[in-house]
């Protein structure tokens, strides 16, 4: 063999993580020891984050892969003969045979991990554009039909129809209209939307501008977590790539549309991930949620009507419009159509992206793809939809993962993130940490959230010590009841969830049974 | 895994923070990015700073003072020489976080918000990094680490502390 190889080692942040930035450098040293030239692309990460760093090498029959390699195993590797696609007990064939990948509907994120992030011809020539191009040739009705027909409902955690927002922004009145994607991607056991635009920019930035097609807007802003620098640093960089290449600017493709699009990083603030906090934020304020009415799609940024979608759910949108609607609703269950993108993380064997149509099992997702828990104890619980989801006691796994089922149990599917623990956790220590979370983040505004959240905390440390449990118990059941009924938005009043589903399924580690003193 | 690249930062002058003001003050709600960039230019955001920021945006030292103190970042006293951000949100809870937190705390003496007496580290709790699937996780000067344990931040810690000696 000679010639150039080409070898890719993912460039995000969770594989650079776990130390792929040397394993890049020691291929580049061992290669040039036997002789060999190599093309190093810092790919996406193809969301098997288990096998991370999980590096590929390209051969005729197609790109093979070895993971997770650690800096040391790369002398061995090459010496096996990786760079021709040699066997070795980190070898696990074909990638995309993989069967936690095979196995997986990738739309939204077809192109993580396939591609060069910031090239701007591999976007194109792995089916990116399909999507602007055809809404290009639409009207700004017809678009918003596609996205309503789609059945895409938001991604970012409350499942509303993307559609029926997006028309209200398009029937708003106003001078101007704008485009607000939220990338505050805060709750725990969520890494999508990090990875999507680390991964595959360019998705969004094409989302965004059929967006601005669809309602006319010119503007977009996409508000990103500054505990996120990476993606940061990847969107900025795509978004200077799309205004060389003419997706962004003055003349989006050389039509007569403009749209740009500018990135505003948050500070640290939770509660920013709030639609209404988030565009209190952007426009430099303290992230103080807004009463609604107005809607933000009829008053939102600057006063102006707004789309505000979350990562995900704007991503959906390029495959809706370049495969047609009816192919994304033929995908799913009931009225959640299309795919999710699950995150499985906390202590799972197995932890990563899995994109899947709904519908799947949470015991498909998390024994299925996840392989149980990574400490190999029993699953004691799970905790689905961030952290103010409710937990889920193990006999749950045959749950459906679409947003009715999840209702019905008192759960939420959220942002598609499955937190699982083990048997060693203390469910009273989380219901706990559920409160103490609210008090931390709350914005201050409404009384139920700020008060509650202090109050439910020592409630909590009350009935763990043993101090009139009764009627501490009955106390922490109707401050539950207040704060889900008299809260603004869904962090005062959906903190109970979790605090609630303690109660129901883990009672026993609330009043002592393993934290208590009586 | 090593810390990430260390940032220096210019000693505050009120000349200097009008001309990073300066830069975006065309902006829409410009105030937060404002505030971002003093703090990366000074590493915190001095108190001067804080009335001539209201000032060029036509706003009070009181909306101004609100917003800073609303928000985790910022800071409005200079950091360590490193800054160490340890996850605290479920994931990582699940795969032993708690525990880490208290090997942190202990070894450096110091509780989340705090600075070591000689200046070496920054210690900060975080609510969530993105890396879930490889808990528990840090953020050690922007460079995000994962699969941490005791050992880990131990290596990390020396590593400051020799730095700064």
């Amino acid at each position: 063999m000679s010639g150039l190889t080409t070898v890719f080692v993912p460039g995000d942040a969770a594989a650079r993580s776990v130390g792929a930035d040397a394993v890049a450098q020691r291929l580049e040293t061992e290669a040039g020891r036997i002789g060999r030239q190599l093309r190093i692309v810092r790919n996406g990460s193809r969301g098997m984050l288990f096998l991370e760093p999980l590096v590929e090498v390209a051969t005729e029959a197609g790109r093979l892969a070895y993971g997770p390699v650690a800096p040391e195993d790369v002398a061995g590797l090459v010496e096996a003969g990786m760079l021709d696609g040699g066997e070795h007990p980190l070898a696990h064939g074909l990638t995309e045979q993989i069967d936690y990948f095979a196995r997986q509907t990738r739309l939204t994120f077809a192109r993580v991990g396939l591609t060069d992030p910031l090239s701007f011809d591999d976007y194109e020539a792995n089916g990116g554009l399909a999507g602007v191009r055809k809404a290009l040739e639409l009207t700004p009705e017809a678009i918003v039909a596609e996205v309503t027909d789609s059945g895409l409902r938001g991604r970012g955690g409350a499942g509303f129809p993307a559609g029926i927002k997006w028309r209200t922004v398009l029937g708003a009145p106003g001078k101007e209209r704008l485009v607000c994607c939220n990338a505050d991607e805060g709750d725990s056991g969520t890494f999508a939307d990090r990875m999507l635009i680390e991964g595959d920019p360019f998705l969004l930035i094409e989302a965004m501008v059929i967006a601005g097609l669809a309602v006319a807007a010119t503007e977009g802003y996409v508000y990103l977590r500054s505990e996120y620098p990476q993606a940061a640093a990847m969107l900025r960089a795509a978004i200077h790539l799309a205004h060389e290449h003419g997706l962004l600017g003055a003349s989006v493709l050389g039509s007569d549309h403009a749209f740009d699009i500018f990135v505003r990083v948050g500070a640290g603030s939770y509660i920013c991930g709030e639609e209404t906090a988030m565009l209190e934020s952007l426009e430099g304020r303290r992230g103080v949620v807004r009463a609604k009415p107005p809607l933000p799609a009829i008053a939102g940024l600057f006063g102006c009507p707004t789309i505000v979608n979350n990562v995900l759910t704007l991503a959906a949108v390029p495959e809706i419009l370049a495969g047609g609607a009816a192919a994304y609703a033929d995908l799913g269950t009931g009225r959640s159509r299309g795919t999710q993108v699950f995150q499985l993380a906390g202590n799972i064997r197995c932890g990563g992206i899995v994109e899947t149509a709904f519908g799947v099992t949470l015991g498909g997702l998390v024994e299925g793809f996840g392989g149980g828990t990574a400490s190999g104890r029993p699953i004691r619980a799970i905790q689905a939809g961030g952290p103010l989801g409710s937990y889920l006691p193990a006999s749950e796994l045959g749950l459906e993962m679409d947003y009715e089922a999840f209702s019905g149990a008192d759960a939420m599917l959220g942002h598609g993130g499955i937190v699982v623990f083990d048997d060693t956790v203390d469910m009273g220590l989380q219901a706990r940490f559920a409160m103490e979370f609210c008090a931390i983040e709350s914005c201050g505004k409404c009384t139920p959230c700020r008060v509650g959240a202090v109050r439910g905390v020592e409630v909590i440390d009350k009935i763990r010590a043993g101090i009139e449990v009764e009627a501490n118990l009955e106390l922490l059941e109707d401050l539950c009841e207040t704060m889900t009924d008299g809260s603004l938005c869904a962090m005062g009043g959906l903190t109970p969830q979790p605090v609630l589903s303690v109660l129901q399924h883990f009672g026993g580690d609330l009043v002592g049974a393993r934290g208590g003193t009586n | 895994m090593q810390w990430g690249a260390r940032r220096s930062y210019e000693a505050f002058s009120p000349e200097r923070a009008g001309e990073v003001i300066a830069l975006r003050s065309s902006e829409r709600g410009p105030l937060i990015e404002i505030l971002r960039d003093l703090q990366a230019t000074f590493g915190y955001l001095d108190p001067a700073a804080t009335p001539i920021v209201a000032e060029a945006l036509n706003l009070s030292e009181a909306e101004v003072y609100g917003v800073i103190s609303f928000y985790a970042d910022f800071r409005t006293e200079p950091a360590g020489r490193r800054v160490l951000q340890i996850c605290r949100a479920e994931a990582c809870q699940a795969m032993g976080a708690e525990k880490l937190c208290a090997h942190a705390r202990k070894r450096l003496g110091v509780d989340f918000g705090s600075t070591t007496p000689d200046g070496a580290i920054t210690l900060l709790e975080v609510f969530c990094l993105g890396n879930c699937a490889l808990s528990p996780a840090v953020l050690a000067d922007g460079q995000l680490i994962g699969r941490v344990d005791d050992s880990t931040l131990d290596e990390l810690i020396e590593a400051a502390e020799l730095a700064s000696r």
